[in-house]
């Protein structure tokens, strides 16, 4: 089966061993650079984007605010629609409701949608103990999953391969799957999609039952919306008899009006279209028209919790359209699967511990801390996140947590030791006098500008040293050149 | 008006150029500056690590030093942006009210050195002469947090004899953040490796920037490289004078 993020090292470890992978490294400066282009030209011709952000973001705050609500209205809507409303609790709780579903049918071979929430619960895996294989048909997760490989973006999951990478899967793997790919297979992008799409093609011709995720869901009416660039959802979601959808707590929306809004915002932000190929709207049951039997399952895991976060809860505003991963330095250095998680980048570094809860997990804690706070997440969110703040807050969370640690960490103690010496001048005054001995002291190579270099600190200080020369600590201090002559000196000419 | 300096604890401690340049061209434009020597730091360092109550006493010193003047110039973009936006997060979890009216006084008064000159004193030509090959690196969060736009800029455009060279992706981190530096040590150099190579394809004599950690991380970087490039203050650039240059070289 598929590989797992379970199990990942913390943040730092699993960073150091993707910097060194020098393909990834050009794939993703390359895939990310292009679009971002894409998206900073298409946002550009938008000159109200800056109000339909702020728009967008208290369209969701006010749905959470009262999501209570709004779920039951949807769930009201959905039944008299003629579709079946399941409540999930957790990943397993879902899984099992999907399951129970193809086992009433005596389905072995599901269809599958592009969708985030499948991932983050492990559907495919848990179809997999219960003999029920999951077809992933959107390209990326198709490539991904022959691979038995995991996703490292939210909208490109492949986005970490290349074509001849991709060409070399094609041609192992996809016979094992069902129709092969041709001998002769090349790298060129028109073929490798012929070869998915004569692949897949038989997949939705034979499938009876499909599972989806969805990108909104509208309460007054009852609707789910999917939206794709290749098509196959619209193929899952019309051909075959059964579709199951797991749809997460915070995806709904009231009205068509609100939908109107993300609808402007998302594709611009993910793809950088205008306007994205394909939106599949579907209200319960349409008789003689797409699926006879229609579920949906209201999923929770961890989502509530995020919600009483007053800082974290506007991570739930999140709409999917991984614009925070195109811009951050640290994602395009590193790739999504150095996060451990299927939510990588900005928002992953947000949501995961808030889905989670931080404090007891090291890579679940490690992850606020995957940030330089540069914000230009926060420039770029449709829905005006403010991932540098929830970051923040989120690393006093993980400290707060281990504040009862009998044992505090060489972190903990420096920080203590650090906030008492700059708690009075006299203590900080007396620890750069030390410094300015030291630095008197220090026969070092000279720096440009004519200080002296340090450029080795045994020790944690080596993690500074290791490719940066540190000056040595001025002779004197600026409080004591003021004190000596500061006060004077150019007063008045 | 009654001005003080925030020397920064960096600036303070390892950077005594860039408050010292401060100090010089702020009176320079007439302003009598003070310097409250029960000044600090700002707190960032334990804020960002998510010390939130280690930072109590620093934020505590910062709205205690400052409270006499009617404004505070920092030569930093990330600690006029610590004050401006966490303190208030700080001070609401002591749950003292007063503390928390303290710090919305002080941060309503914190201008970080560019926005003092442009938007108090009302000037962009500051007298300065500098005459060398510069490349200036627009910080993360005086870009992001203050939203000083091109005010950098402008203030060097009018330095006299100046060739300000545009640094490429300069709007990019360096990959400094504070303990980001030392907690993801090699993905931070991978960031200010690459920020280093814009730098040194500018053929600039000297990076400016008007914060002096993301400064001491990039010089960091160009003097293991023997770039040949030295790194200075925005104040030290903006303080020198036809009359009384900058040293660069040496």
């Amino acid at each position: 089966m598929g590989a797992t993020f379970v199990g990942m090292p913390p943040f730092p470890v699993a960073a150091r061993e993707k910097l060194a992978d020098t393909q990834l490294r050009r794939n993703l400066a390359h895939a990310t650079a292009t679009i971002r282009a894409k998206r900073a030209s298409v946002v550009g011709e938008v000159p109200d984007w800056e109000d339909l952000r702020v728009q967008a973001a208290a369209v969701k705050d006010d749905t959470l605010t009262h999501l209570d609500e709004h779920l039951l209205a949807l769930e009201e809507a959905l039944t008299a629609r003629g579709a079946t409303v399941h409540w999930a609790r957790d990943a397993a709780e879902a899984c099992a409701v999907v399951a129970q579903v193809a086992r009433a049918h005596g389905v072995d071979e599901v269809v599958k949608v592009k969708s985030m929430v499948t991932a983050e619960i492990g559907l495919n895996e848990a179809l997999a103990d219960e003999g029920i294989a999951a077809v992933e048909t959107d390209l990326a997760e198709l490539i991904v999953q022959l691979g038995e490989d995991l996703p490292s973006h939210i909208l490109v999951p492949a986005i970490h391969r290349n074509r001849a990478e991709i060409r070399d899967i094609f041609r192992s793997r996809m016979a094992a799957a069902g129709r092969a790919a041709p001998e002769d297979l090349s790298s060129e992008p028109a073929e490798l999609a012929g070869a998915a799409r004569l692949h897949l093609r038989e997949k939705f011709l034979n499938a009876t039952m499909a599972v989806s995720g969805a990108n909104f869901a509208v309460a007054e009416t009852g609707t789910l919306v999917v939206v794709e660039s290749e098509g196959n959802g619209r193929m899952c979601l019309t051909l075959p008899d059964v579709l199951v959808s797991v749809v997460g707590i915070e995806k709904v929306v009231p009205s068509w009006s609100d939908l109107d809004l993300f609808l402007r915002l998302l594709p611009r932000s993910s793809t950088g279209e205008r306007m994205n190929p394909y939106t599949s709207t579907w209200s319960g049951v349409t008789p003689g028209d797409g699926p006879q039997e229609v579920h949906v399952v209201l999923l929770d895991n961890g989502r509530t919790r995020a919600l009483a976060d007053e800082v974290g809860r506007q991570a739930l505003r999140c709409i999917r359209c991984s614009a925070c991963l195109n811009v951050c330095p640290v994602y395009e250095r590193v790739g999504g699967h150095a996060y451990g998680s299927v939510y990588p980048g900005p928002i992953g570094a947000i949501l995961n511990p808030l889905l989670r809860g931080p404090g007891h997990d090291a890579q679940v804690d490690s992850l606020p801390y995957a940030s330089t706070l540069c914000g230009a997440c926060a420039d770029v969110c449709p829905v005006s996140i403010d991932i540098p703040e929830v970051l923040v807050h989120l690393r006093s969370r993980v400290v707060d947590a281990h504040r009862g640690d009998r044992l505090p960490t060489a972190e903990a103690a420096a920080m203590r030791a650090t906030g008492w010496a700059l708690g009075d001048a006299g203590r900080l005054s007396a620890a750069e006098r030390i410094a300015g001995v030291a630095g008197r002291l220090w026969r070092g190579r000279r720096m440009p500008g004519g200080r002296a270099a340090i450029g080795w600190i045994p020790g944690p200080g080596s993690r500074w040293t290791g490719a940066r020369d540190l000056p040595a600590p001025p002779a004197e201090s600026f409080r004591a050149w003021w004190r000596r002559t500061g006060r004077d000196e150019g007063s008045a000419p | 008006m009654r001005v003080a300096v925030m020397a920064t604890c960096l600036g303070d401690a390892m950077f005594p150029d860039a408050p010292r340049a401060t100090v010089r061209l702020l009176r320079r434009l007439g302003v009598e500056v003070e310097v409250p020597e029960a000044q600090t730091c700002c707190g960032q360092p334990m804020v960002n690590t998510g010390y939130l109550d280690e930072a109590v006493p620093a934020v505590g010193r910062y709205v205690e030093a400052f409270a006499d003047y009617d404004a505070v110039v920092v030569p930093s973009g990330s600690c006029a942006g610590s004050v401006r936006h966490q303190h208030t997060v700080v001070a609401r979890r002591t749950g003292d009210p007063c503390l928390e009216q303290s710090v919305a006084r002080a941060s309503a008064r914190t201008f970080e050195l560019s926005e003092f000159l442009v938007d108090v004193l009302r000037v962009v030509d500051v007298g300065a002469s500098f005459p060398h090959r510069v490349t200036y690196h627009p910080t993360c969060h005086s870009v992001r947090m203050l939203r000083v736009g091109d005010r950098p800029v402008r203030l060097l455009e009018a330095v006299e004899g100046i060739d300000l060279v545009e640094l490429p992706q300069a709007y990019e981190c360096c990959g400094f953040g504070g303990t980001f530096a030392v907690k993801n040590p090699d993905l931070s150099v991978a960031m200010g490796a690459d920020k280093a190579r814009h730098v040194r394809e500018t053929g600039a004599e000297v990076l400016v920037a008007g914060d002096a950690s993301c400064l001491m991380h990039i010089g960091g970087l160009l003097s293991r490289q023997r770039a040949g490039v030295r790194t200075m203050h925005l104040a030290e650039v903006l303080a020198s004078t036809a009359d009384d240059p900058a040293v660069v070289g040496g």
